[in-house]
């Protein structure tokens, strides 16, 4: 430090040595208080690892996580799952073609249909997603190349976008809304299911585009611009749909409360995925009524309006079908890892215990070596 | 703050009372300026000084980083806001500091002080006095700059100082003016005073000033005995006047006043070695990922560009990666987080404010409690393993007590000792007859009051000459208050033993001393002393009683009396010199007493020679000590006194303790060997049950090897055959004893040696001894006395090695006569050879040097002013407090630091690695796992509370645990708790940890859905859940780390957690978002994920995957193979099961040290080998002061007034004398003049000789001088003989043994 080894306090003589008991004036005393505090003896909680605590620990964690692990294993192996790959990279694909002449620019779009089957019925609410591999919707540059204000119906921001949507942020001089990488590359495929009754009619299956995005980024984070102005086409008339867009955002749905920002397909693709294989909420397939399971055994199509190209990047789409439980989706890992780890535990409980009655030395604590 | 000047001065010229000479050279003015900023330049200057941290300028490197779009991989603040934090903090502190220095500044440079000023004086600050102002200086007051003192109110142009700002030593020092200018009394004629004064440039050597001055066409010599430094204070002194040569910040007060050393731990050098290594590994991480980068763009990247074109100015993956590197240095910087500086500082300061409020370190006696002045080396406090000690002041509280006495064959005072028992120790004597007697004074035997009391002449005239014989001054402030002033505390307790049995002292004249005896007064005339020297080693007083009869008394070393007694002693000779040994034995300081009848012819006669012998101009010494010789024959023995050098409280305890702790003990002391020796037997360093004690005193290099040579052979033959060859030891013992005590006096204490070997062989009681080889090995019960002119060829480069493996194998270490600047070098030798924590602890100017040189110094704040205590680390006032300081306080800093350290790097690689992880999933491209929110405040807010609480208050066992069980203080000095291999574990756990928290989540939420069938995995619910599961992983492990769970770290480390949910919950909210939406983009995360079972399920499961290893590694370690402390920890808590928690409590409280403590005189356990110890503190010169009354004013009351109070300016005065002689002080002869009547007592001596006696304790200047000096071949006589006064610093000349007088010499003036 930078300690200076002389200051005039020490000039004027009040440095310890020149108050001698022998000092006329009564000497205040120095002496430190006798505060728990300040003689560190404030009362504490020691606690000992001892064979007494800690095996017993073991036991309790491997007891619990155990059955719980069973439990989550169960549940998740009666969700139903259905996952179909409609890339189209295989020549046998029926998406192929569609794959391969695929560009931006085409303005027909390409159809295909996938035909399935469910061994067995999908009880209660089904969901139908679609999922992207290989889609780096976590990266760095991708993530933050977007404007939340603008989002958020800011009219500045709308007008003015943040400078993060770069390269996605004017477009024929006018500022894209929504601008940014994001918004750009929105998921456009359109997916629709047909169950193929027995005798060969098509019955469309209905799909719920409602309640697919979280409650708060529906109602907070979304807004349009302009408040409740239901005109949403002189709202954004100043603006430029994203480059890769087929129309613009004010004509994504009919539905008013589902168009403009808070567009339900939009704002779910907006929330980024973590990792780069992903799947995303579609739609939902709601139940009718406790008697007839709402996906039944049988034959299914799948008809895609091909608009996303993946080909590109090595990308695959997918179309998954799931229910839920009570703990969400199907999850087999976290069963198997509750049921792993408790195991493992018990048995870490196990040996612990045998070591320490074999080899354990805390009995000798009266002959502490000195 | 130094005004600029074109070129250094070379010279500086003043001429008295004229200003506009002295402005033309632009001198600095009085005013000083220790502060450092004033309000415009504080900002600047101090974020300049604080950016010179290398800390500080890395950060701030990153944040210029993070203002690079393409890099900034984290938003600005994450950075800036830990860095404004500490910034901020360090420069508040460094305001508050610097506030309270214009304060003091401003208080000072207030001061008034009286100028004269066209010949009228008038009253002035300090600030506004220049140089050449001539400035009248009353009593008491301070000195305002360095004065050339003119003239003063006293006598002879003296007037006296006190230095204790200065060098710390209280006792008074004389300074004179030059005769010329001590005329010029009054104001008037001094305005006339036109004297120009040409000297050297400011410096700052305090002990030095060369200059002339020029007045009347006369030149005058002028030398530091003619100023007054600033600093000091007039001391009294009516008034005096002086002539101002430098002020202000050219002041020698001012110019000493540089930076001090700054002192590292090792912990923090090994800290900045691991944030070296750190930062190595961030760059690895970094390649690694940029290299991932590379390919990832280049295999990947490339193909995605339809989504996510590169950044304009990126157009290839290789400039992408580069990108990459430095955007992930940014995010994985956190793995030496900024943080980590300041905790450790205030964990630091901590620690020290423990140390000063502990009530147990606090001395009542002297209002003292411990003191932490430096807060940086708390931990190292917990790893010495060399303790370097002084003797007086620090072992010994150099007070003499009176103890024992034989007179006339008969032994008096024997009570303590032959009952064993303190407790059954006599009643004090009661001396209440006495009504001068002194009430301190404390004696057991009865038989003695009674033999004074029944009138047995021999008694009264022992008494007598204790009451005649010695150079003490008395005071007499009200009657009967008798205060004595004796320049050797040996000397003061002979003679109030004598003053308390009815001889007292009252008072002396130049040539009588007036006695009260038995309450009569007798006036002696004083007819001549026969002063001490280190060659004589006695001291006689001739003089005549009232009935007129003359009598010669004479003390001394009982060797050389002994010689000189009339043949008809002999028997009696025989007997004392039996109760001689035993007082030896026991530790005391003997003396021998004899008288001489003379008739008025012999006195004549002698007389006559005396005179002639002092007149003679060439070999006076020689010829005064043979006068001397003649005079002091056929003596008649009166007895022998033993004089106790009181240990201070508790050292015995405290060495043993420490010794048990494995910390080696070395003793440095400017004592001569015997009394070392015996003080190292009294504090049980040194005890009979050792195997052998090496006396290293050889004068040759050659004997000095081949001294060492023998010790370590002894030790190796003594490990290879212990139980065997009893004989062969004995012959090697003496061979080695005959070698070592190669000096006249040594026959005596061979003999002590002897019969310390017969004990030895009566109690053959070896402790086992593995038999090796290695000298390192040897862990016999060995001690080493070495003394300083043994030491000066010791600590040569060739032979060092040798000394110090002979050195560190022995248990106990005591160098004797060494020079402050060998206590230093020895310091450093261990220092550099054995890389140990070293701790020097003293109390005295003579300790500076080794404390400074030392790991940790330590001061003792005791009487021998506060210098060692400026110069030290921590200061307390009692010896025994290291124990409490390095046992207790020392062990919990160090094991709280490691802890802290362990954990701390722990948590931030747990925390950071998470983004190496996760670089694999995102296209290393530096996308970080959590929010920045978090990233900025987990470091600062989320997790540093609950680690800084286990930092400074955790416990592992309690303290009178660590006092009882001092094997508990090893790991530290192993450096067992915080080294490379624990930082690697510390690291691996971290990273561990981070693969848990990164892939656990993983695993779960990348399949994972909501029960609302919305899939988790989306990146803010993955940066929540990670966030959120490695602030609960910390948090319990922090718990499982903490081991001293008090209200505090409860309410740390609930409140983190509690804030972490708090700021996250906020962070999120919607209203925040609402507000700025740009900023706070994780709107309802929080509220989203962790409602989910899901995500909680997660949490645990991460948590315990964690913990649980830990938990199982930390049981099995405990279960297999505790440590010490853990097994006492276990002890308490059963015992405490066991038994009423408030049984233990009362017992606790004493502790150890109290069960330890007690007398401070525990020699019971010693049976008596016999050391003769001669302690004659004594000084030489002071018979001639007192017989020419120099020193004395002329009426009685002020005579004994200043005799008492300034007893310490007769060393000046002496030394004055030594000036005289000395063939370079001719020049300043007309200042000295008055005082310089008699010659030189030194003897011969060259002008290097004295040089290098009196150089300040400065390495530099006496470096030069010691070997050589030291290594020329010895004289005669290096025995027990050292003049000494107070903490008296011996060293070794030529083979002479001179005194130095440290504490008053070395500091004060040479010229």
């Amino acid at each position: 430090m930078m300690a200076s080894s002389y200051n005039a306090k020490e000039e004027d003589g009040h440095h310890s040595g020149a108050s001698g008991p022998g000092g006329g004036t009564a000497v205040k005393s120095k002496k430190p208080d006798n505060t728990a505090f300040k003689q560190q003896r404030l009362p504490a909680w020691q606690p000992i690892l001892t064979a007494g605590t800690v095996l017993p620990a073991f036991f309790v964690i491997g007891l619990i996580f155990i059955p719980i692990g069973i439990g989550l294993f169960v549940t998740s192996n009666n969700i139903k799952e259905y996952e179909i790959d409609y890339t189209g990279i295989e020549m046998s694909s029926p998406c192929f073609n569609c794959s391969q002449n695929f560009s931006w620019n085409s303005t027909t779009p390409c159809k295909c249909s996938v035909s399935f089957s469910l061994d067995q019925p999908f009880e209660s609410n089904v969901f139908m997603y679609y999922g992207l591999s290989n889609f780096y919707q976590n990266h760095r540059r991708y993530v933050k190349s977007r404007d939340d204000s603008q989002l958020n119906g800011d009219k500045a921001s709308l007008t003015n976008p943040s400078k993060e949507c770069e390269p996605y942020r004017t477009s024929d001089k006018k500022f894209i809304a929504p601008c940014g990488a994001i918004a750009n590359s929105l998921f456009n495929d359109t997916l629709d299911l047909f169950f193929i009754d027995p005798n060969g009619t098509r019955t469309r299956i209905e799909l719920v585009k409602k309640g697919i995005a979280w409650w708060t980024d529906k109602h907070v984070k979304f807004r349009n611009p302009g408040g409740n102005n239901l005109n949403l086409t002189a709202v954004f008339i100043d603006t430029a749909k994203p480059v890769n867009w087929r129309k613009p955002v004010y004509e994504l749905d009919t539905d008013q409360e589902n168009n403009g920002f808070i567009n339900e397909d939009f704002i779910v693709w907006m929330r980024t995925a973590a990792l780069p294989t992903f799947r995303k909420l579609y739609r939902i397939i709601q139940r009718k009524n406790s008697m007839t399971p709402t996906l039944p055994r049988g034959n299914y199509t799948l008809d895609i309006t091909y608009n996303y190209p993946v080909r590109s990047f090595e990308g695959r789409k997918r179309m998954i079908l799931s229910t839920i439980s009570w703990m969400g989706g199907k999850n087999p890992f976290l069963g198997i890892a509750y049921i792993t780890v408790g195991s493992v535990c018990f048995f870490l409980g196990v040996v612990l215990l045998i070591i320490h009655h074999k080899y354990g030395n805390r009995n000798n604590s009266a002959d502490i070596p000195n | 703050m130094f005004k600029e000047k074109p070129h250094p001065e070379e010279e500086r010229k003043v001429r008295a009372n004229d200003r506009e000479y002295n402005e033309k050279f632009q001198y600095a003015n009085n005013c000083i300026m220790t502060s450092k900023y004033n309000i415009i330049t504080f900002l600047p200057v101090n974020l300049f000084e604080q950016f010179q941290e290398v800390a500080n300028t890395y950060f701030l490197f990153l944040l210029i980083l993070q203002l690079i779009p393409q890099i900034s991989s984290l938003s600005w603040f994450t950075t800036i806001v830990p860095l404004v934090l500490v910034l901020s903090i360090t420069a508040v502190k460094d305001a508050t500091d610097d506030y309270f220095r214009h304060k003091s500044d401003n208080q000072v440079n207030n001061r008034q002080s009286q100028v004269l000023i066209n010949g009228m004086l008038q009253k002035e600050k300090w600030m506004n006095v220049r140089v050449g102002d001539i400035i009248k200086l009353e009593n008491n007051q301070f000195v305002a700059a360095d004065l050339l003192l003119l003239s003063s109110s006293e006598p002879h142009g003296l007037c006296y100082i006190e230095t204790a700002e200065l060098d710390g030593e209280t006792n008074m020092k004389v300074r004179q003016s030059l005769s010329v200018t001590s005329e010029l009394g009054d104001p008037n004629n001094l305005a006339q005073f036109d004297g120009e004064v040409i000297c050297e440039p400011p410096n700052n050597k305090l002990d030095r000033f060369c200059g002339t001055l020029y007045w009347r066409e006369s030149k005058y010599g002028l030398s530091n005995q003619n100023m007054l430094l600033r600093g000091c204070v007039l001391r009294n002194t009516e008034s005096c006047y002086g002539l101002v040569i430098f002020a202000g910040p050219d002041t020698k007060l001012m110019q000493n006043s540089g930076r001090t050393k700054f002192k590292r731990t090792s912990i923090d050098r090994l800290m900045n070695t691991l944030v070296l290594w750190i930062f190595g590994f961030l760059v690895c991480m970094g390649v690694i990922l940029a290299i991932g980068n590379a390919v990832w763009e280049k295999e990947v990247g490339s193909l995605f560009q339809s989504y996510l074109p590169w950044d304009p100015p990126v157009d290839n993956f290789l400039f992408s990666a580069f990108l990459a590197f430095w955007s992930y240095v940014i995010i994985l910087n956190t793995v030496v987080p900024i943080s980590l500086y300041v905790s450790v500082e205030v964990i630091r300061l901590g620690h020290s404010y423990f140390i000063n409020w502990d009530r147990r370190m606090f001395c009542q006696r002297r209002n003292t409690p411990a003191e932490a002045r430096t807060t940086t080396l708390n931990e190292e406090l917990g790893q010495v393993e060399y303790i370097f000690s002084d003797k007086t002041g620090t072992l010994t509280q150099n007070i003499m007590t009176f103890n024992k006495c034989s007179i006339n064959g008969h032994a008096y005072g024997e009570v303590i000792d032959t009952l064993g028992a303190q407790s059954k120790r006599g009643q004090r004597l009661d001396f209440s007859f006495n009504p001068l007697a002194d009430s301190d004074f404390c004696f057991f035997d009865q038989s003695l009051l009674e033999s004074v009391k029944l009138g047995e002449t021999l008694v009264h005239e022992f008494f007598r000459l204790l009451s005649l014989c010695h150079t003490v001054m008395s005071e007499e402030k009200s009657e009967g208050e008798l205060v004595y002033k004796a320049q050797s505390p040996d000397e003061g307790a002979l003679v109030t033993a004598a003053r308390n049995f009815g001889f007292v002292f009252r008072s002396r004249t130049p040539s009588t001393v007036t006695v009260q005896e038995l309450g009569r007064p007798v006036t002696y005339t004083l007819l001549a002393i026969l002063d001490f020297n280190n060659i004589r080693k006695r001291m006689s007083v001739i003089v005549r009683n009232p009935e007129g009869k003359i009598r010669l008394y004479c003390k001394g070393a009982d060797t050389l009396l002994f010689e000189r007694l009339h043949p008809c002693n002999h028997d009696l000779m025989n007997v004392t010199s039996d109760h001689l040994n035993e007082y030896a034995g026991d530790g005391l300081r003997t003396l021998a007493l004899a008288y001489r009848d003379l008739s008025e012819q012999q006195w004549e006669d002698w007389a006559e020679q005396h005179r002639s012998a002092e007149r003679a101009t060439d070999c006076r010494e020689d010829r005064l000590a043979a006068v001397y010789e003649e005079i002091e024959q056929d003596m008649m023995l009166l007895g022998a006194t033993a004089i106790e050098d009181k240990l201070q409280e508790g050292v015995p305890e405290t060495i043993a303790i420490l010794s048990l702790a494995n910390i080696k003990i070395w003793v440095l002391t400017g004592d001569k060997q015997e009394t070392a020796v015996n003080i190292g037997y009294s504090c049980k360093m040194l005890t009979d049950d050792m195997s052998e004690v090496f006396v290293i005193n050889g004068h040759t290099v050659q004997s000095v090897r081949e001294d060492l040579r023998r010790a370590r052979e002894r030790m190796m033959e003594s490990a290879r055959s212990r139980d065997g060859g009893k004989e062969e030891e004995m012959e090697g013992w003496v061979e080695g004893c005959s070698l070592a005590n190669g000096f006249s006096g040594g026959g005596g204490r061979g003999a002590d040696w002897q019969r310390q070997q017969e004990n030895k062989q009566q109690n053959p009681v070896p402790p086992p001894l593995p038999p090796s080889t290695l000298l390192d090995s040897i862990s016999g019960d060995f001690a080493l006395v070495i003394s300083g002119h043994s030491l000066a060829h010791a600590l040569e480069a060739d032979m060092e090695q040798e000394f110090l493996d002979t050195a560190c194998a022995c248990k106990a270490v005591i160098c004797c006569r060494v020079t402050p600047l060998q206590k230093a070098l020895v310091v450093e030798l261990v220092k550099k050879h054995k890389k140990a924590v070293t701790l020097a602890i003293g109390d005295g100017a003579n300790d500076v040097s080794m404390i400074k040189s030392a790991h940790i110094g330590v001061g003792i704040s005791g009487q021998e002013g506060i210098q060692a205590v400026l110069a030290s680390d921590y200061s307390f006032s009692q010896f025994r407090f290291l124990q409490r300081l390095l046992l207790v306080h020392g062990r919990w800093s160090y094991l709280r630091m490691c802890r802290f350290l362990c954990y701390f790097f722990y948590k931030n690689f747990a925390f950071t690695m998470v983004h190496f992880w996760f670089g694999f999933f995102c296209g290393f491209s530096a996308q970080t796992v959590y929010d920045q929110y978090f990233i900025t405040l987990y470091n600062i807010v989320y997790t540093s509370l609950p680690v800084l609480a286990m930092g400074i208050f955790d416990q592992d066992v309690p303290e009178q645990r660590s006092l009882e069980y001092p094997k508990l203080y090893e790991p530290g000095q192993l450096n067992l708790l915080f080294n490379k291999r624990e930082f690697f574990i510390c690291i691996a756990q971290g990273i561990y940890t981070s693969v848990v928290l990164f892939f656990v989540p993983y695993g779960v939420l990348s399949q994972a859905a909501r029960n609302d069938g919305i899939p988790l995995a989306d990146y803010q619910t993955f940066a929540v859940t990670v966030a959120t599961s490695l602030v609960i992983v910390v948090s319990v492990q922090i718990s499982l780390d903490t081991g001293y769970w008090t209200a505090i770290n409860h309410f740390f480390v609930w409140g983190s957690l509690g804030a972490y949910f708090t700021i996250l919950f906020t962070m999120h909210s919607n209203i925040l978002f609402s507000i700025f939406p740009n900023q706070f983009c994780f709107a309802g995360s929080a509220q989203n994920t962790l409602v989910q079972p899901v995500v909680w399920m997660t949490i645990a499961l991460a948590t315990v995957i964690c913990i649980v290893p830990v938990l199982a590694f930390r049981f099995l370690k405990l279960d297999l193979k505790p440590q010490l402390s853990d097994t006492v920890r276990y002890t308490q808590l059963v015992r405490q099961k066991k038994r009423k928690p408030g049984g233990r409590g009362g017992r606790g409280a004493s502790g150890g040290a109290g069960g330890l403590g007690g007398g401070a005189m525990g020699r019971l356990g010693r049976t008596g080998s016999r050391r003769s110890g001669y302690a004659f503190a004594h000084q030489e010169g002071f018979g001639e002061l007192i017989t020419s009354g120099k020193n004395m004013r002329l009426s009685s009351l002020a005579l004994a007034t200043f005799a008492s109070r300034h007893s310490a300016s007769w060393i000046d005065t002496l030394r004055k004398k030594k000036q005289a002689a000395q063939p370079g002080g001719g020049e300043s002869s007309p200042a000295t003049a008055p005082l310089s009547t008699s010659s030189s007592l030194l003897g011969p001596q060259d002008p290097a000789t004295e040089e290098a006696a009196n150089t300040p304790l400065g390495p530099a200047c006496s470096s030069a001088v010691t070997p050589t000096l030291a290594r020329s071949p010895g004289a005669d006589s290096t025995g027990g003989w050292a003049i000494s006064l107070g903490a008296v610093q011996v060293r070794v000349y030529r083979g002479k043994c001179f005194a130095s007088l440290t504490p008053y010499l070395v500091l004060v003036d040479t010229q």
